[in-house]
């Protein structure tokens, strides 16, 4: 296999987003490297997921160039974007399932719309993309509605997940999930990362996943990013990038995180 | 390295059947392989070698394969052996061993499609109604036990959402009816006179026409129009608050739901369409009459004068259930908002059904409007 190690798999230039009279995106450039897991962090209304959303395609931005997979996704033909689509997954925040079919029928929703397979071959592979998101087993039948909020989200990277994509978009997954859950999810995708050489873009406030399992993180500060490893991060000097990770909150994970025995012992807060 | 063929071959080898998998094992491919693995005959209790180096690409819903074939196969009492797989590829085959054999989610169950079935289905759904109508009456009992609590204590009244609620329903639905109206006038009048002219009695087209609209046209029209329009709009906007939680949010507050958002719409919709029917009837009598002049010669001063040979009772009967269909529409669309479950099928479903039914009601409270009135023998 070619090595595309250290390959830019989304590529952005000069990103400008305007929503009415207020700039969220000031030319932003950002590169997402393959097989890395990219945190995305800014103050709320900083245009994080404004972000996504363009990269995506779901938002048309006002200039700027955004490349993905080598391929200007602002100038596709429609059959391009079919074959682009098939290489990504995206989980929204709320998990955004179908409501009116199972789950294990979302999770065949791009299976059914891009490959013919017969019906109980799309089921197993179904079924089992359940499992590997950790969610029991009846989960494959219940509808949304019947769901918990973290069993929808599981259930949303599951259909994220169900092509086996180079490239998963995660909105804020681990929001609104209990300590134990949102440590499981981070565990899940550092084992699909390092099974499926997963490249993933996510959205998220949490630190402990930030310092968990993130390589790079890029923090959305003036309608820019600044990207850098968290070591980097740590010495900045901008403000805000040093109120967020030296805050209490911030400080209350580095302490547990350079432990030895973090995972053992409950964090202190460090005095301010 | 030339493209190999993705597919699974059979051979033998001292003595244990080896199956050579080769290209690319992916989700693309899963189909065409699935098809080959299901064709493949293994006597029981050979020895199986799985042949893993030709494999050159491999994701989950190839490994899935390989370990399902291997799981069937071991069931089945064959000793099964995975060789030669890449190094690379081994964390993809631990991860998707870890994530188990879940069993297939079984599909909802299909509709019923025999006979039995059908009768089946319609007593459920006879059952249903007669559920819903209970229901229905007890919504009544408590919009009634509110609207009485409410007008005792008069400063609690929300008089700035019921005026909202009356240029929702009354004001923005004044051209739609009012367009309406207007051409089912000419229409009644054209019609009309072209029969009554077989017997010689055009003379009467502007009472058929006045007495038709002022009794049952106007006011039934109206209050069509605005179950499709005002009936699906209530339904729709609570049955997304029920969605987004709002109405839990309003309860926990202490607001009630019932006066908060359903006595504003009914007296709403009261005080409208009795309005939306006067206007109704004005401008269907003013098609008719635009149609007498063209068609009969009808000049103004006959048209008046023969629209007021019309009992009045007409007119007033029109007016007196025009703010009975409204508290019937009002109370669908308000009902069925409240019976949204989670998710979006539901809200369209149960926009469709509140017309429906709002419609049905009104018509059926038409007639009983009619015997009423024709046992008084007015």
């Amino acid at each position: 296999m070619p090595d595309q190690s250290r390959e830019p798999i989304v590529r952005v230039r000069g990103l400008v987003n305007r929503f009415g009279t207020e700039i969220v995106h000031h030319g932003l450039d950002l590169d997402v490297i393959r097989g890395e897991v990219l945190g995305v962090v800014g103050a709320s209304g900083s245009g994080k997921s404004v972000l996504l959303r363009t990269i995506v395609g779901l938002n048309r931005p006002v200039a700027g160039r955004v490349e993905v997979f080598g391929r200007d996704i602002l100038a596709l033909s429609d059959t391009d974007q079919r074959e682009i689509e098939k290489r990504w997954g995206v989980l929204f925040q709320n998990g955004a399932l179908f409501s009116s079919l199972t789950v294990a029928q979302n999770i065949e929703v791009p299976l059914k719309e891009y490959y013919a397979m017969p019906l109980p071959l799309m089921d197993e592979i179904a079924a089992f993309k359940i499992g590997i998101v950790g969610l029991p087993e009846g989960t494959g039948e219940k509808y949304p509605s019947q769901l918990s909020g973290g069993m929808r989200k599981r259930s949303g990277l599951a259909r994220a997940l169900a092509l086996d994509p180079e490239i998963v978009f995660l909105d804020e997954p681990t929001a609104g999930l209990d300590p134990i859950a949102a440590g499981d999810f981070d565990t899940l995708i550092r084992d699909l990362r390092s099974s499926l050489g997963l490249t993933v873009f996510m959205v998220t406030h949490d630190l402990d996943t930030l310092f968990s399992i993130c390589d790079r993180v890029a923090v959305l500060v003036d309608g820019k990013v600044r990207v850098g490893t968290l070591e980097q991060l740590l010495n900045d000097d901008h403000p805000w990038i040093r109120s967020y990770f030296h805050g209490p909150r911030g400080r209350a994970v580095l302490l547990s995180a350079s432990d030895p025995l973090a995972g053992h012992e409950i964090p202190v807060t460090a005095p301010v | 390295m030339a493209a190999a063929t993705t597919t699974l071959v059979a051979s033998e080898e001292s003595g244990s059947l080896v199956l050579a998998a080769t290209g690319e094992w992916l989700v693309a491919t899963a189909a065409e392989l699935d098809r080959r693995l299901r064709g493949i005959e293994v006597p029981r209790g050979r020895r199986v070698l799985l042949d893993l180096t030709g494999i050159n690409r491999l994701d989950t819903a190839g490994a899935w394969l390989l370990l399902r074939t291997e799981h069937d196969l071991t069931a089945r009492g064959n000793t099964v052996e995975m060789r030669n797989l890449r190094a690379s590829f081994e964390p993809l085959i631990d991860q998707v061993r870890t994530a188990g054999f879940v069993p297939p989610a079984r599909h909802p169950r299909p509709a019923h499609h025999t006979i039995a079935g059908f009768i089946a289905r319609i007593g459920e759904i006879s059952v249903g109604l007669m559920a819903r109508a209970y229901s229905i009456l007890g919504f009544f009992g408590v919009v009634c036990a509110t609207a009485v609590r409410l007008l005792r204590h008069p400063r609690r009244l929300n008089i700035t959402a019921i005026v909202a609620q009356m240029e929702q329903t009354g004001v923005n639905a004044l051209p739609i009816v009012a367009l309406l109206t207007f051409l089912i006038g000419i229409v009644i009048a054209y019609q009309g006179a072209d029969y009554l002219r077989f017997y010689g009695l055009e003379n009467y087209t502007v009472q058929l026409t006045g007495a038709s609209i002022f009794r049952e046209l106007g006011v039934l029209l109206t209050a069509i129009i605005l179950a499709g329009r005002s009936g699906s709009a209530f339904t729709a906007q609570i049955g997304t608050m029920r969605i987004n939680e709002e109405i839990d949010a309003m309860r926990t507050i202490g607001l009630d739901p019932v006066e908060v958002l359903v006595l504003p719409r009914v007296f709403g919709l009261v005080l409208t369409l009795p309005m939306l029917t006067l206007c109704a009837n004005f401008m269907g009598i003013f098609g008719g009459g635009l149609m007498a002049w063209s068609q009969l010669g009808i000049g103004i001063p006959q048209f008046l004068n023969q629209l007021s040979t019309i009992a009045p009772w007409s007119f007033w009967i029109g007016m007196i259930k025009s703010p009975f269909f409204a508290v019937v529409i009002a109370l669908i669309g308000c009902y069925e908002g409240f019976q949204v479950t989670g998710s979006a099928e539901s809200v369209g479903r149960l926009t469709t059904l509140s017309v429906v039914e709002a419609i049905f009601l009104v018509i059926v409270t038409d007639a009983v409007f009619s015997i009423f009135f024709s046992s008084l023998r007015i």
